[in-house]
């Protein structure tokens, strides 16, 4: 197959990609829509706060957390929990077909240039997306009841693709001279997995704050958080949610940090320097220092919970800044956005 | 049940249970300095309180943040270090902020004294934090592991069970043995009324790794400056055929760090024999070379090398980079007093992809008026339709070029620096120089001037720009920021954890052996993972590994 098919089919398949995870999202976002209180509420409340209490307990309740399959049905209300049961599966199914069609999509855009697919803004976002969702299929099998938020990871992945396929997307092309180099493949690829990963992390950061504004609510009017019928209140309980945007950012931020080093030494070579203090570094850096401010703010007093959420998010809006603003905005040594 | 309000204060807490004593112990698994108290009112209370402050967790993550605000304007505005006419361009189109962005430094960031002022507090505070941990965690990593806790049930994780087979002893040393093979640290001890304590810890490399990377953090600052410090770069315009000796006169530009001397500059010369530039289908450039012949030192051998962009050539102590090539147009011309200029040349700077390249040309020599040719270079020359010359292609295959003839005062002996682009501006607005002439020249064609002046374009040389680098501490720099990743890792990955058994003999009237196992254990990080953990163990240990445990 020619150079032009191939890249042809890569468009094709990138775009049924995007298909399949908006109807994941639709569908996961049905199961969280439709789900009851019973079983969402019920297993998530559980998971964390009283992890004690189901060491002790042991017997089917330990298998129910740690089980990739869903917990057994529960007595509360079969119907709307069958329906819910339903969408949810179907979501995994298409965000599983997903993942796969925009594997396929992105290794073929490689094949097509012989190279590796992250070469500028649109295959960046490609790779970045498809490392979002695969890092949320990693977290539904650790935490499977997660399921049901795979339409908040999905919303943003689809957007960025759209995006993406639209306004940041680029031809098929070879890359100038300081591009050939074994560090694009490793200095991008690492850059494009943490922030996949950050994103998954933002998107737990967020519904962490919005569960902690529910639980509120549900003190403030002296009822038991699960039965306030709020969206908010659906979600998993906030411990859980904070421990998914911990457990995402410390596997993340070993990475970013990689990326960077990488990017230094990738830069010595190139450019003569290993930091010239370029835009695009400068706002790794900051993304950088942001999150180290967010790991040390678990660690302090006063800080825990929500300013380090708040801190969380204001990283992730570092890293888009730096991805849409100062590669599209900006320019520097790291001109190479693909965009005229 | 634990409350809502316990989760939203104290998410990573949320696991362990409500009592202090299991809090305090999280804390004592890690080196974290405690939160500032205030000294009771001795002398110097106030430096003291001030050091707390310094090495708080707090402070530093005010630090972290003031450092992250800083570098933001240092990436939004054009910087003096990376881009001095951007700063003026900036500066004559803000009048009036402009001048006072400047007295802040913000066109000079990272050298501005607010911003040296945050990250040597940080530096302090780094190193005063991580004094105190490393003796503390010294320490830790020769202690043994802790006294179990009276009750258990206060901790994250705990259970109980009852073996009829064997003693308290027995038990307890079986249980040690299992978990010395899973490499915990173990102690046992005994406590009163023939009741077997052990205790054991696991992840030590944790702190190990924090410190690891709070170290090498250090490190690699430490080197950063003295890069800075010790090091220079130096660039240079080097025409095909030409060559340089590495002194600072022949730079065309030559940052010298604060402490470089003149004498550390190593002595090395090098020739470029040949420039070559090949080209995709669609005009994107697939390689830039350089071939050269250098010699290292004062008088070693020749060698031979070719430079390409990521590929540069690295001798002791040195770096040679190309970093940009471009073209440089020659003239022959000849003046009305009948002097022939043969052949001069200067290097044009590409202004597009394609390689239309400007520059000028200045001969202060001619006679009677000093004579300056400007324009610009195309390779690949094309008419646009408005009759504009413009290149299609970055190879010279069509070369033209376009240019402006003056004559005047060149302006070269009033003492102010000229680019050597262009000329001086400020002769032709003053008079002094005056537009003599404009005309697009073929190759070998000519073009007369009313006063006889005649100006042939008889060719290109083509040229690479070059940089020479020198940064002592580069390998250090390298060495500290592998084990930050190395420290992250680990730090990010593992997991210190202790476990408590309490083996007590039961009471003698029910039969001869009858011990009651406590188990109980917590975590520092990840508790849900620990979770897991404690239940494999506490099966192992029981021995019975199929079946769960029934009650708490
Ligand atoms: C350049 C400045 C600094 C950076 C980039 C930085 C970065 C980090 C990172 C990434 C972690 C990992 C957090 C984790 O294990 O979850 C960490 C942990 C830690 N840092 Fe820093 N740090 C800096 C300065 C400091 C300073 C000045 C102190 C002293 C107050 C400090 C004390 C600590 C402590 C105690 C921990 C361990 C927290 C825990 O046990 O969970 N750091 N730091």
């Amino acid at each position: 197959m020619g150079t032009t098919a191939l890249a042809h089919l890569s468009n094709t398949l990138y775009a049924f990609a995007i298909v399949a995870y908006a109807v994941a999202m639709i569908s996961l976002g049905a199961e969280y829509a439709y789900g009851r209180r019973g079983r969402v509420a019920r297993t998530s409340a559980v998971a964390a706060p009283e992890a004690k209490v189901l060491v002790g307990a042991g017997g089917p309740d330990v298998t129910a957390t740690s089980d990739s399959v869903t917990p057994p049905t529960d007595d509360d209300a079969p119907r709307d929990l069958n329906l819910a049961e339903r969408f949810g599966r179907v979501g995994v199914a298409l965000l599983i077909l997903g993942a796969l069609v925009h594997a396929a999509a992105v290794s073929i855009r490689g094949a097509s240039v012989d190279r590796v697919p992250w070469g500028n803004m649109y295959e960046f976002t490609s790779v970045a997306c498809l490392v979002a969702v695969v890092a949320f299929l990693v977290v539904l099998i650790r935490q499977p009841k997660l399921r049901f938020l795979g339409g908040f990871v999905l919303l943003p992945v689809v957007v960025l693709m759209f995006l993406g396929g639209t306004v940041l997307y680029a031809q098929a092309e070879q890359l100038v001279p300081a591009l050939h180099s074994y560090w694009l493949a490793i200095h991008v690829s690492a850059a494009a997995v943490g922030t996949g990963i950050f994103l998954v992390s933002s998107v737990g950061t967020i519904l962490y704050l919005v569960r902690v504004h529910a639980d509120k609510v549900a003190v403030a009017e002296g009822t038991e958080p699960s039965r306030v019928r709020s969206l908010g209140s659906r979600l998993p309980s906030a411990a859980s949610l904070d421990r998914m945007a911990y457990r995402t950012v410390a596997f993340g931020f070993p990475l970013y940090t990689f990326g960077i080093i990488c990017g230094a030494i990738w830069a010595e070579a190139a450019w003569g320097k290993y930091w010239s203090w370029d835009p695009k570094e400068t706002w790794a850096l900051i993304t950088w220092v942001i999150y180290a401010a967010y790991l040390h703010a678990r660690a302090t007093a006063g800080w825990k919970g929500n300013k380090a959420a708040v801190i969380n998010l204001i990283g992730f809006t570092a890293m888009i800044f730096n991805f849409f603003v100062i590669n599209i905005v900006v320019s520097g040594l790291h001109s190479y956005a693909g965009l005229n | 049940m634990t409350t809502v309000d316990d989760d939203r204060q104290d998410p990573q807490r949320v696991d362990t249970s409500v009592g202090t004593v299991a809090v305090d112990s999280v804390d004592s698994l890690s080196t974290k300095p405690a939160p500032p108290v205030m000294p009771p009112g001795r002398r110097f209370a106030w430096a003291i309180r001030g050091w707390r402050w310094l090495t708080s967790m707090r402070t530093a993550l005010v630090l972290l943040f003031l450092l992250a605000l800083g570098v933001i304007p240092g990436s939004l505005l054009p910087q003096r270090s990376l881009n001095p006419q951007k700063v003026d361009t900036y500066l004559a189109a803000h009048p009036t902020l402009g001048p006072l962005m400047d007295k802040l430094s913000l066109f000079n960031v990272f050298g501005a004294p607010w911003f040296a002022a945050i990250y040597i507090l940080l530096f302090v505070s780094l190193i005063g934090c991580l004094v105190p941990r490393i003796r503390v965690h010294a320490r830790a990593l020769r202690a043994q592991p802790p006294k179990a806790p009276r009750h258990f049930h206060r901790l994250p994780e705990s259970t109980s069970y009852e073996n009829t087979e064997a003693g308290p002893r027995e038990l307890a040393d079986r249980a040690a043995a299992t978990l010395r093979r899973g490499r915990w640290r173990v102690v046992t001890r005994d406590e009163a009324d023939g009741v077997v304590t052990v205790s054991a810890e696991k992840g030590y490399l944790r702190e190990t790794g924090n410190l690891l990377f709070h170290i090498a953090l250090t490190v690699l600052l430490l080197a950063v400056a003295a890069g800075r410090l010790w090091g220079y770069t130096g660039s240079i315009i080097v025409m095909d055929g030409n060559g340089f000796c590495n002194t600072v006169q022949q730079y065309d530009s030559f940052n010298p760090g604060e402490l470089v001397s003149g004498q550390s500059i190593a002595p090395f010369c090098m020739t470029l024999n040949k420039f070559s530039a090949t080209y995709d289908k669609d005009g994107t450039a697939s390689s830039f070379k350089g071939d050269i012949t250098y010699t290292e030192g004062v008088s070693g051998p020749q060698k031979h090398d070719v430079l390409q962009v990521n590929h540069p050539l690295r001798i002791e102590g040195l770096r040679l980079y190309l970093l940009g090539h471009g073209f440089a147009p020659t003239f022959t011309v000849k003046d009305p007093s009948g002097q022939v200029f043969k052949n001069v040349s200067a290097p044009f700077l590409p202004q597009d992809s394609a390689y239309s390249s400007q520059g000028a040309i200045k001969l202060p020599d001619a006679k009677p008026k000093q004579i300056a040719i400007d324009g610009l270079f195309l390779p690949t020359a094309a008419e646009t339709q408005k009759g504009v010359l413009t290149s299609i292609w970055p190879q010279a295959t069509a070369p033209k070029v376009a240019i402006f003839a003056y004559e005047g005062n060149l302006g070269l002996d009033s003492g102010a620096p000229q680019s050597v682009y262009s000329i001086d501006r400020d002769q032709l607005a003053n008079g002094a120089l005056k537009q003599v002439g404009r005309k697009n020249l073929g190759p070998n064609q000519s073009y007369k001037l009313a006063d006889g002046t005649t100006i042939t374009f008889t060719g290109y040389k083509e040229w690479a720009s070059l940089q020479v680098s020198r940064d002592p501490a580069q390998t250090i720099v390298l060495i500290a920021a592998g084990c930050i990743v190395l420290g992250l890792v680990l730090s990010m990955r593992l997991r210190r954890r202790r476990l408590w058994l309490r083996a007590t003999p039961g009471d003698p009237g029910q039969g001869e052996h009858r011990t009651v196992i406590e188990l109980g254990g917590l975590a520092r990080t990840d508790a849900g993972v620990f979770s897991d953990e404690f239940r494999q163990i506490t099966t192992r240990l029981r021995d019975k590994p199929a079946e769960p445990d029934g009650e708490d």
